[in-house]
């Protein structure tokens, strides 16, 4: 079991996995990582096909432009209608970007050769994040005028005076802290999470087959199998945190859109 | 009188405060999804607006796992 001295031993998954070398440009403010340049193909690759589906929209839609339809009901039907009816309706072009491109980062982490979530790099969840918040302070703001949105968010109606000492604080740090901090982290955990989880469980499978001696090498066959069961599960959380990031900006939005809370 | 030794740590103490952390979201997430589901059962024509604010609850319970993930990393 001592496979240490020659084979390095086995190295649990660090922090550092998340910070790989520039490959591009080096040592200048522009640097590249393999990251980046992943992020780069898939966001050339989600804007070529969306661009090739609806290039010349027809009333009978051929085979790609069926499929990038499909692709907008996922939204359309899933988040926009069941949360904010046809108001959300002109919601729609932010929605369906950031669901699109957080499931195309987001499923890199299991993609062959790439085997890396973009999203589990906080650059990237911060920005989607971002949006968010501006998308749906705006919404509110344009809706109810800057004096009212904050009033109806920070004094909530039908509570006795006093009381507003210990609510609006927590409103306040809630909605306007809260939110955006958690929609980052809860994306970027989960990424992060997932992708050390893979490293460890095929880490060891690498380390027990070729490294280890002796009948512990059989102890290969469990940690494989719990690395393809967590393969299967990353296939949902990539979905899932899609899915639940779109459903969040949706609701935050129809919140600040609505009337009376 | 001498100190005896009877038990030490080894590593981050970190991952056991965020163990803790997870205790309360865990049994929070599954009373909130049991809950839901069982109302989905009883009325399956609810689902949609169930399943809403299912994920919407989930957020928030979440929220605390989360926080305390971060406190891990902040607090060292």
């Amino acid at each position: 079991m001592s496979g240490g001295e020659e084979g390095g031993g086995y190295v649990p998954p660090t922090i550092s996995e998340f910070f790989p070398a520039q490959v591009i440009g080096a040592d200048t403010w522009w640097g590249l990582t393999r990251i980046d340049l992943i992020a780069l193909l898939m966001t050339g690759l989600l804007v070529l096909f969306f661009l090739s589906a609806f290039r010349k929209p027809a009333i009978v839609p051929g085979k790609l432009q069926n499929l990038g339809e499909m692709a907008l009901d996922v939204v359309y039907v899933n988040v926009i209608d069941e949360v904010m009816g046809v108001k959300g309706r002109k919601y729609a072009p932010l929605l369906v970007t950031l669901f699109w491109l957080i499931l195309a980062f987001n499923v890199t982490g299991i993609l062959p050769m790439m085997h890396i979530a973009v999203t589990s790099v906080v650059g990237f969840p911060i920005i989607f994040a971002i949006s968010s918040y501006v998308a749906f302070n705006y919404a509110g703001i344009k809706e109810h005028g800057v004096g009212r949105y904050f009033k109806q968010n920070l004094f909530p109606p039908g509570v006795p005076k006093p009381i507003y000492l210990l609510v609006t604080p927590i409103e306040f740090i809630s909605t306007f802290l809260l939110r955006p901090v958690t929609l980052t982290i809860r994306l970027l955990a989960n990424m992060m999470s997932g992708h050390l989880l893979l490293v460890l469980f095929f880490g060891a499978t690498s380390y027990f087959l070729f490294e280890s001696s002796g009948p512990i090498i059989f102890a290969a066959i469990p940690s494989y199998l719990m690395g393809l069961i967590f393969v299967f599960f990353e296939i949902i959380v990539t979905l899932l945190q899609a899915y639940i990031f779109t459903l969040l900006t949706a609701v935050y939005i129809d919140g600040a859109l609505s009337h009376e809370h | 009188m001498e100190l005896e030794l009877l038990a030490e740590v080894n590593g981050n103490l970190n991952s056991i405060g965020y163990g803790l952390a997870a205790i309360g979201p865990g049994i929070g997430i599954g009373v909130l999804v049991g809950k839901a589901l069982e109302g989905i059962a009883r009325q399956p024509e609810a689902t949609g607006v169930l399943r809403t604010n299912m994920f919407l609850g989930i957020a928030f319970t979440e929220a605390l796992a989360l926080i305390g993930l971060v406190a891990g990393f902040l607090f060292t």
